[in-house]
């Protein structure tokens, strides 16, 4: 999943020892020497023929799905601007933000991994416009993800481990409107800007893609100044409403569904079905966040796109963990869990595989 | 290891738009068949990380490997982008007698 702030250099409590999860730090050599690394994770069985028809590719679900997103942010921006200067205007623009901030983060992922769509510039186009919205550098982010599933929750090797132990709380709050996210992407961009990376970036973007790198941060402060200067040439800050503060004041659905993906459950293990959690949901929220609450099969099987998750999970379920039956749950689950765990880091939730699943791997066995 | 023609596998083995993974000599290789019928090969390991790309999915000529969904065209070995950066070596593969064969030597194409 995304870090909504990453696991480097967190504050943590005087009394607890903070675990190390920078990806320079001797956990990324500890997780080699202990066969975490680049390791076999634990695969449900699946047949072949029918892992085949999941996997194949659409174009339909995700251009309608992408016009209505688009769709419903012009309406909301078009009820935004109508309402300008008045007490109204928060209800549009609140929804817009949440489109805008939070829902490009599904469309980023999905695109991402190439499976939103059949044809490829599609996903690459939707790729390049929800990185930026969900205010993700294209390139390193691809990058970062492509290590996070690698290596999900592994202390030292994942870049997106969004709660590491002991839980920062206040950054978990103000993580709702990306203010501590935000404030290190731009300063991430002005890095690359001048063509820098940072050292843990560095470890997993190879430097045939580097000068990428570079290119787009430009690219996306050329953008941010544009906006910037239309707004004081208006003297209004209207412009940004648009472009720029959705990505602080919509995120908040963002961290709400991103939270249950892996916060509270296990590290350093190789088993999907301990370190990530599916939530049903309802279809509002499915098409917002594009069915990444199954994220138990998305993990273990990242070729299956977003409108198939749901038959294959069908599939499996019978060798996953239960799921949780709505996001209420889920927090039921994960709030009591992050606060046991700012004393006691070593805590985590146990996931219990039902009496039909196939039994856990000596790696998982031992870790939990 | 010989570059002599070594027998892999049935054609029949392998389904339409599809691949199977072929081990020989401590070597991993991949064997594809496309929709028309034509046989292809390639080393079995993805070039961005070590996974067999014999858990990937088929498009017409792409191979798409089943961890970080990195892209091939298998019938040249061409890497088609991120995470895939470094191409594919393909391999001579022929079809005698509803057997695959395949010439494990000098790579047909490198990156």
């Amino acid at each position: 999943m995304p870090a909504f702030f990453r696991s480097a250099g967190a504050k943590m409590p005087s009394a607890i020892t903070p675990r190390d999860y920078s990806l320079t730090g001797p956990n990324s050599q500890l997780a080699g020497e202990r066969g975490l690394a680049d390791a076999q994770w634990y695969a449900c069985a699946i047949s072949r023929a029918r892992l085949k028809e999941l996997m194949q590719r659409r174009d339909g679900p995700a251009v309608r799905d992408t016009l209505l997103w688009f769709g419903l942010m012009i309406l909301t921006g078009t009820l935004g601007y109508l309402t300008w200067g008045t007490g109204w205007t928060i209800l549009p623009f609140a929804a817009y933000g949440v489109l805008y901030g939070s829902s490009s983060d599904s469309r980023w992922h999905e695109s991402l991994h190439r499976t939103a769509f059949k044809t490829v510039w599609m996903n690459d186009a939707l790729y390049e416009i929800a990185s930026f919205m969900v205010l993700r550098e294209s390139v390193p982010w691809r990058w970062s993800h492509t290590r996070h599933h690698t290596d999900t929750i592994i202390i030292g090797r994942d870049p997106e481990i969004a709660v590491p132990r002991p839980p920062d709380l206040v950054g978990l709050v103000l993580s709702f409107f990306s203010l501590k996210s935000g404030p290190r992407e731009f300063r991430r961009m002005f890095l690359h800007a001048r063509g820098r990376l940072t050292p843990a970036e560095a470890t997993y973007i190879p430097v045939s893609e580097q000068p990428k790198v570079y290119r787009n941060a430009r690219i996306y402060l050329a953008i941010y100044l544009g906006f910037i200067g239309w707004a004081v040439a208006l003297r209004s800050f209207l412009p940004l409403m648009y472009v720029g503060f959705p990505s602080f004041y919509g995120a908040w659905l963002l961290l709400i569904f991103g939270l249950t993906q892996h916060a509270g459950l296990a590290e350093d293990v190789l088993d999907h079905r301990l370190n990530c959690r599916t939530v049903y949901l309802n279809p509002v929220f499915r098409y917002l966040y594009w069915e990444m609450n199954y994220h138990v099969e998305h993990h273990m099987f990242p070729l299956v796109p977003y409108h198939a998750l749901g038959r294959l999970h069908q599939e499996l379920k019978a060798d996953m963990p239960k799921p949780y039956n709505g996001l209420w749950e889920a927090y039921r689950e994960i709030v009591p869990t992050l606060l046991r765990q700012v004393k006691d880091p070593t805590y985590h939730v146990k996931r219990e595989l039902p009496a039909t699943a196939r039994p856990l791997s000596p790696v998982a066995q031992a870790a939990t | 290891m010989s570059e002599a023609w070594i027998e892999a596998a049935g054609a029949a083995d392998i389904g339409r738009d599809d691949v199977i993974r072929f081990d020989h000599e401590g070597r991993t290789f991949a064997l594809y068949r496309t929709a028309d019928d034509h046989y292809h090969a390639t080393d079995g390991f993805c070039t961005h990380a070590k996974v067999h790309l014999a858990g990937g999915f088929v498009m017409d000529h792409v191979i798409e490997c089943p961890k970080h969904n990195g892209r091939f065209d298998f019938t040249t070995g061409q890497a088609l982008g991120a995470p895939a950066c470094v191409n594919l070596k393909t391999y001579p593969v022929k079809v005698e007698a509803g057997r695959i064969w395949l010439k494990v030597g000098p790579p047909a194409e490198s990156a």
